[in-house]
């Protein structure tokens, strides 16, 4: 009997592609990394593949290279796959016409995900894969985590068969992330669907010396052409190819596909032409309509190249009057989008042929639906049946959004459902870090894996990294559940809240249906509760007639030591209360599979959870519903009435999850947004928050320095300022010289604190009465919110100090400076943002920032809400992210336009001499820019000038005007991780480096790829685990510095501001200062190292003092002026590497997994650090010359 | 000659040296050197219920923190095979180390609570150990708990680990109990078949620069013999189990002195820990050296010479003060035999 699995598509797609391959390369994009990483565990748990031999899985530096090391692979003969999405696939297209035009057996997994135009979105629609329509690949659209299965077998079958290479495609997210319930398909059903013969014929046409031809020869215009047109034979054929291969799988496993899928009523007039997930809802819908008599069907399309008019033909009824084909892309300017303009070419060409069934070509309209990932409902799927009734329908349609501007949108009736009372639905709405997720997770594969239910589970996240929301939505009940869409309003008949707090802000009951469950976890007991709920969540309680239970999930997690992880006690809740299974049985099943998911971490976590779970059920308590509302109080609003506009009106929306509401017209239409709207989320995620003790602080700064989040600040003011103070507001004599100003706060915005206590951390005064306690301390928050807000917004009122007297050469003083990058998404405790911030308050005011797609890019420019701000003049960084692997080349180009303006502004401002006045032209062009004051000069001169010129109509002084800001020092910053630095993009960076152009990179080194899950790059070191390189990494850290070195007039810092946060403070100013291309690698602690992020700075000191990060600055201009321009600003290795390793998981991992291997690759990690030091050491020592004593030209 | 032998814990020994629980143990190749070194036999390092206990929670912690949150990231690791968070790697070990040398393994393991993790003893035996060291510690900063209860849960420990084991089982103490000869008692009847006196702590020390507590472990020397010295020579005699003295054992002159206050052996690991198992030999010849010089037959002969029960002066091992005490006048014939019961 067939296996019953329950698993996400990613891990199906993987479970048949590393069963059918040799060769794998990959590299991480989110929504496929999941394929790889579970390919890559796979090969090194040396587990085989169908024909006993275990794949051999690379990682490459960028898609890129990903499909050339794949098109190496096919050539020398072996079966290669590789996985990826979007922007991924975009960089394999050059390849992906060579191996098709090459007639080459290939299958490439994509999760499909929306490619970036107007912004970056990680989310799932076909704009990827229509963009390699044209490549000659065939394309293999699936609708569900089964088809997905199914197909990567019948993908790989049909491309050996037809030797045309295949992209197999799935919605991202939607379907690479849902998990379902599955029949498995065994290596005998992938060993009976391959013919080993076809295999051996890929082989056999392999390059080999001992039959050597060649291939990727250069031809002419004589007969480059009629070479390309041998392979329509191929094209000709493969459609009946794949054809046959879904017939012969469907005789082994009962589950037959067609080339188009139709579904729906037999004589059905109207019809939608449909691919991807999106076909299943359709599908479902037609049914559910069809059996009400409605004419309706549905065409899912599977294959789509070759696309088989002969096929589409055949799978139409002979009824069908009107046709809807719906694409989930968008290609402006086009005459319809590509699905829709195959379709409507067949209808035409079917009936030329005299194929079609119908006589007369039905009318036909295309829509778009569903880009990035936006919901597609039943609802939607009605509404087009509708619109096809009518006289006149709506071409070029969207739907499921409200597009205001353009009018394109169909409206449709979101109370339409489909939903089948058998079907159990349940929405969880639970804190990232609460373990919410995962326990549902778990318990959809309980279901589905101990009950004959079909199960189904999707889940939601928001953009943050700390204190993020997620919704879990998950079906159960008999037969398969087919809903490849979000759980309704109204529609849960189970509504789960795991944090109190956000009943106070978001409408967690829109779920609930009549009669529903409502799981609250409470501080409050059974008689307090009622009257802790806002109005708005007792009135959903009483008029939806809710069952209401509640449990004090920590209180239970606390006395069963699970510390803020409450996914066991919940799921307990769970099953206890829906019924799903008997409680004895579901209990038993959660504990079997706490043992199967934590067995392995040791016998005190598995006690641990055993323990939660069976303290749990005495501790939920069913609360009697009150039959009125009696609560006086609402939810709170999301945004402060302060607020401008549109962060009040459409960011705020996205905040509370009503994103989806917004209509066309509030949009930007070229995706450009004000900054400094961060200020305005208040999201209060952390419980507690640092307090000032001004008695034991020394005023030295380090607090405010380390701050991830910039909610540490400090100022140093007149004592007038303080009359209007708020009572609680803290201030003690300033210590500062040359700062005007007597006074001195440290204040802590307390709703925009993740509590991550580096600050506490960072702080050296310790308390003389009790050396526990330091002049920053973490305290309760809620105590303390209303007054610290009010205490916050006096603070900011407090005029900022005057950049133009303050020397910022030391860390008290810099962090006098207002950080102009605040309230990021960053994880709690981030060691990147410490260093963004420094920049943002050293050189803000005059920078452009190119930042490389990865964390730094998404939480510094992910909605709702960005952390890029401005200062009270309104001046800030201007930030843009172009894509991941281009961006040294992005910021050279913003270079190159300074450049290039600011020589244009100064030639006019030389022929405009006679109107500006040769005392001001002089002052202009010969100002000295490199302190503040000279660039604030500057700005004056250039404000005072424009608005002299401001009225004069002469072409000439208007071209000025548009250029003369270039006359003011702009600083360019490129920012990105090592993931761009080292890997993707550093083909680029070291061009740009070596382009002499004055640019600042700052490389916010990680050692792995954090944003995607921690994929090792090239920055990782020796012996450390990471995601590819499960088995520990075998080979050193690149040494990145060291290569920039060597040009000679690249200025190179290496910092870690753990270690030594003035040589930090030292290398930005001198990189920015620099004439010339500076590159600084700063030491990012980050989540993926597993350490308590806390102690963050701790394991940055531990870095340098173990030699594993020695810090330096390389300076060109030393080299001038006849010095050595590596100084070595860290100390000989004092620390054994050991000692700093295993304080982290990804070290310490792999001694507790494989301890012969983990001391090997411990003992070349040492040897790697004392080389390199003595290397260091050695150049840091060499007696320069000056070169015939002048500075070079 | 001199006859080294000695019997401990039912093994019969041939000298009274024995390694002590120590980082020298954590390597096969160390125990090796310690064998043909000549040590008597081997207590392993200590397999610390903290320590499984801690290692496994944070490796969970760190494994789950920050996944399920993030889109793109939903996990920061892969999830490896599996993890030597538990026990495992410390009983293949044992079971290593017991099948490549000839001298009798001690196993040790290092707890305070009755719990689950007490299947560890069993599992010890399992690999092979020929006996137990149980490391019993507890240092209490509730006021609400008194010396019985402690002294309760502890012999409750003991005869727990027992009746999970069959080879022989040796507690090591620490010297802070208010009345050890009564608790080393309770603990022989709970099972305990040897006593090793005493376990020596990190101490915490405080750093007046930067304001932090820091532990503090230094190596012992001759000075630290004194204590567990005078407690052996009082419960020679007294309990019916074997004693072990460890704690400052540097010299062929300490062994002589733990012997004759009735030691069965010396568990060293300071001074192995400071001159190598290469210290071995020279401590045995000196042994036998002295032994020899002053016409010891054999360590039996000495052992319980200089005890409590057995010296002219029993009262010097009582004293805690100085006190001017007249030569001639001997207690023991003095005291009140009902009191003296």
């Amino acid at each position: 009997m067939t296996k019953k699995i329950t698993i996400d598509a990613n891990e199906a797609v993987a479970r048949v592609a590393y069963r059918l391959n040799e060769v794998i390369a990959i590299y991480p994009i989110t929504p496929s990394s999941g394929m790889g990483e579970f390919s890559d565990a796979w090969s090194a748990k040396e587990i085989p593949n169908i024909w006993g031999t275990v794949p051999l899985v690379a990682e490459m530096q960028a898609e890129g290279g990903a499909a050339g090391a794949v098109h190496g692979a096919l050539q020398a003969g072996a079966l290669t796959t590789t996985f990826t999405a979007s922007q991924g696939l975009l960089l394999m297209i050059p390849n992906m016409y060579k191996i098709a035009g090459e007639l080459t057996p290939a299958v490439f997994h994509v999760s499909a995900r929306s490619v970036a135009t107007h912004a970056l979105s990680i989310f799932g629609d076909h704009s990827d894969v229509m963009a390699a329509r044209s490549t000659g690949f065939a394309l293999l659209a699936s609708s569900s985590v089964q088809e997905a299965h199914d197909n990567a077998l019948i993908a790989q079958a049909a491309s050996l068969n037809s030797r045309i290479p295949f992209i197999h495609f799935f919605d991202g997210f939607r379907t690479s992330h849902e998990i379902n319930k599955i029949s498995e398909l065994t290596n005998d059903d992938m060993r009976a669907m391959i013919d080993d013969k076809k295999v051996i014929a890929h082989r056999s046409r392999a390059l080999t010396p001992d039959k050597p031809v060649i291939r990727g020869t250069a031809q002419n215009p004589d007969v480059f052409f009629q070479a390309r047109e041998t392979v329509n034979q191929y094209y000709d054929a493969c459609p009946q190819i794949v054809q046959e291969v879904m017939d012969k799988f469907a005789a082994l496993t009962g589950r037959q596909y067609h080339l188009f899928e139709y579904t729906g009523a037999e004589d059905a007039e109207r019809i939608i032409i449909i691919m991807g997930s999106g076909a299943e809802t359709a599908e479902e819908t037609a049914k559910f309509m069809a059996d009400k008599g409605e004419k309706v069907g549905v065409v899912n399309v599977h294959l789509y190249r070759p696309f088989s008019v002969k096929h589409l033909m055949a799978a139409l009824p002979a009824t069908v009057k009107s046709i809807a084909v719906l694409d989930r892309t968008k290609e402006p300017g086009a005459a319809g989008e590509p699905l829709f303009e195959d379709v409507v070419s067949s209808l035409f060409e079917g009936k030329t042929l005299g194929i079609a069934p119908y006589s007369e070509v039905p009318s036909t309209i295309g829509g778009r639906y569903g880009l990035s990932s936006k919901e597609f409902t039943p609802a939607m799927v009605k509404a087009i049946f509708d619109e096809l009734k009518k006289d006149s329908q709506k071409n070029h349609f969207t739907i499921g959004i409200n597009d205001d501007l353009t009018h394109t949108s169909l409206v449709y009736d979101a109370n339409f459902s489909i939903e089948q009372p058998q079907t159990k639905r349940c929405v969880f709405f639970g804190l990232g870090a609460d373990g919410t997720v995962g326990a549902n997770k778990n318990s959809i594969k309980i279901i589905g894996e101990e009950t004959n239910f079909g199960a189904q589970g999707f889940f939601e996240y928001d953009s943050k990294k700390s204190g993020s929301v997620t919704r879990s939505h998950l079906r159960f009940g008999p037969g398969n559940i087919r809903a490849p869409y979000l759980i309704g309003k109204s529609q849960a008949n189970f509504v789960a809240c795991h944090q109190f707090g956000f009943l106070e802000r978001l409408d967690v009951l829109k779920y609930a249906g009549e009669g529903a469950v409502f799981l609250l976890n409470s501080i409050y007991n059974k008689d307090e509760v009622w009257n802790h709920l806002p109005k708005e969540v007792q009135k959903s309680i009483v008029e939806k007639k809710l069952r209401f239970y509640i449990i004090d999930a920590y209180d239970v997690a606390k006395e069963t030591g699970m510390g803020s992880r409450i996914n066991t006690i919940m799921q307990t809740c769970f099953f206890a209360i829906s019924g799903v299974l008997p409680r004895e049985e579901a209990i038993a099943e959660i504990k079997k599979s706490i043992q199967k998911t934590y067995g392995k971490r040791g016998e005190s976590v598995v006690q641990r959870n055993f323990e939660a779970v069976d303290h749990t059920l005495a501790n939920l308590v069913e609360v009697p519903v009150p039959t009125e509302v009696t609560s006086d109080f609402s939810r709170a609003d999301a945004v402060s009435d302060k607020a401008p506009e549109f962060v009040r009106n459409v960011l705020g929306e996205l905040m509370i999850f009503e994103g989806d509401d917004v209509p066309v017209s509030a949009m930007p239409h070229d995706g450009t947004f004000p900054t400094a709207t961060s200020q305005w989320e208040k999201r209060n995620v952390s419980l507690e928050i640092p307090v000032w003790d001004p008695d034991v602080c020394i005023q030295c700064g380090k607090c405010v320095f380390v701050c991830p989040h910039a909610v540490i600040r400090m100022k140093v003011y007149d004592d007038t300022v303080l009359e209007n103070a708020p009572e609680t507001f803290k201030s003690i004599d300033a210590k500062f010289k040359g700062v005007p100003g007597n006074k001195f706060t440290i204040q802590v915005a307390p709703e925009d604190c993740t509590g991550c206590a580096m600050c506490v951390e960072a702080c050296p005064a310790k308390n003389k009465e009790q050396a526990g306690l330091k002049a920053i301390n973490m305290a309760n928050q809620v105590p303390i919110r209303e007054s610290e807000r009010d205490n916050w917004n006096f603070f900011l009122e407090i005029p900022d100090v005057d950049r133009n007297i303050l020397a910022t050469n030391t860390v008290k003083n810099s962090q006098l400076l207002r950080p102009l990058f605040e309230f990021s998404g960053a994880c709690a405790g981030c060691g990147e943002t410490p260093y963004v911030k420094l920049l943002s308050q050293l050189f803000g005011d005059r920078t452009i920032i190119a930042n490389a797609t990865g964390c730094s890019s998404i939480y510094g420019g992910n909605l709702p809400t960005t952390p890029w701000a401005v200062d009270d003049k309104g001046r800030g960084p201007a930030w843009s992210n172009s894509l991941f692997e281009d961006n040294a080349e992005f910021g050279m180009g913003m270079r190159l336009t300074v450049d290039r303006q600011s020589e244009y502004a100064r030639e006019l401002v030389k022929t405009l001499s006679d109107k500006i006045g040769s005392d001001l032209v002089d002052e202009i062009l010969n100002a000295d820019q490199s302190e503040e004051a000279g660039i604030n000069a500057q700005r004056d001169r250039v404000a005072a000038l424009k608005t002299k010129l401001a009225e004069d109509s002469d072409p000439v002084v208007q071209q000025f005007l548009s250029v003369a800001d270039f006359l003011v020092k702009k600083s360019v910053w490129i920012l990105g991780g090592d993931g761009w630095a080292y890997d993707i993009g550093y083909g680029g960076l070291d061009h740009v480096l070596a382009s002499g152009r004055n640019v600042n990179v700052l490389v916010l080194d990680t050692e792995v790829y954090s944003n995607t899950g921690g994929q090792a790059s090239k920055a990782t070191p020796r012996a450390a685990v990471a995601k590819f390189a499960a088995n520990g990494k075998p080979l050193p850290k690149k040494d990145l510095g060291m290569i920039a070195m060597a040009y000679g007039y690249v200025y190179v810092a290496k910092v870690a501001m753990g270690a030594n946060d003035a040589q930090t403070l030292k290398a930005f100013k001198e990189a920015e200062a620099y004439d010339g291309p500076s590159l600084i690698i700063a030491y990012s602690h980050c989540i993926a190292h597993g350490i308590d992020m806390s102690k963050g700075l701790t394991q940055q000191k531990m870095a340098v003092q173990s030699g594993i990060w020695p810090i330096y600055r390389y300076h060109p201009e030393n080299i001038n002026a006849g010095l050595n321009p590596l100084t070595i600003d860290s100390k000989d290795p004092s620390v054994p590497v050991e000692d700093y390793a295993y304080n982290e998981t990804r070290y310490r991992m792999l001694l507790q997994s494989d301890e012969p291997r983990a001391e090997n690759l411990m003992e070349k990690a040492k040897n790697d650090v004392a080389k390199r030091w003595e290397l260091y050491k050695q150049m840091a020592e060499i007696e320069y010359k000056a070169v015939n004593g002048k500075k070079e030209e | 000659m001199a006859e080294l032998k000695t019997t401990y814990l039912g093994l019969e020994l041939k000298n009274p040296i024995v390694a002590s629980a120590s980082p020298l143990s954590k390597k096969l190749e160390n125990v090796k050197k310690l064998e043909e070194a000549g040590v008597s036999a081997i207590v392993m390092y200590s397999l610390f219920e903290e320590q499984i206990t801690h290692e496994s929670n944070a490796l969970d912690y760190f494994l789950n923190r920050g996944t399920e949150t993030y889109a793109e990231a939903l996990s920061y690791f892969p999830e490896l095979e599996n993890y030597n968070v538990g026990p495992d790697s410390y009983l293949e070990l044992v079971n290593k180390i017991k099948s490549s040398v000839k001298i009798p393994v001690i196993g040790s393991l290092n707890g305070i609570s009755s719990g689950g993790w007490i299947e560890y003893a069993k599992k010890i035996q399992e690999a092979g150990a020929d006996a137990l060291e149980l490391n019993i510690y507890y240092i209490p900063t509730e006021t609400t708990i008194d010396g019985k209860e402690l002294e309760d849960a502890q012999v409750e420990l003991v005869r727990d680990v027992k009746s999970s084991i069959t080879i022989p089982l040796a507690v090591k103490l620490s010297p802070y109990y208010t009345a050890l000869p009564n608790f080393a008692k309770r603990l022989t009847k709970a099972g305990a078949d040897g006593l090793v006196l005493f376990n020596r702590f990190y101490q915490a020390d405080i750093d007046i620069e930067t304001l932090e507590v820091n532990p503090n472990l230094v190596l012992s020397d001759s000075q630290d013999l004194l204590l567990p010295l005078r407690w052996t020579a009082i419960l020679y005699g007294r309990v019916h189990a074997d004693l072990a003295l460890t704690s400052g054992v540097h010299t062929p002159t300490d062994i002589l002195k733990a012997m004759m206050a009735g030691a069965n052996i010396v568990e060293l690991a300071s001074e192995l820990l400071a001159k190598g198992p290469e210290r071995v030999p020279e401590l045995l010849a000196g042994l036998e050296a002295w032994m020899t010089e002053y016409e010891y037959k054999s360590i039996e002969q000495m052992r319980g010479s200089m005890s409590h029960k057995a010296v002219a002066e029993p009262a010097a091992f009582e004293r805690a003060n100085y006190m001017k005490i007249l030569q001639t006048y001997d207690s023991r014939f003095k005291a009140d035999p009902v009191i003296r019961r």
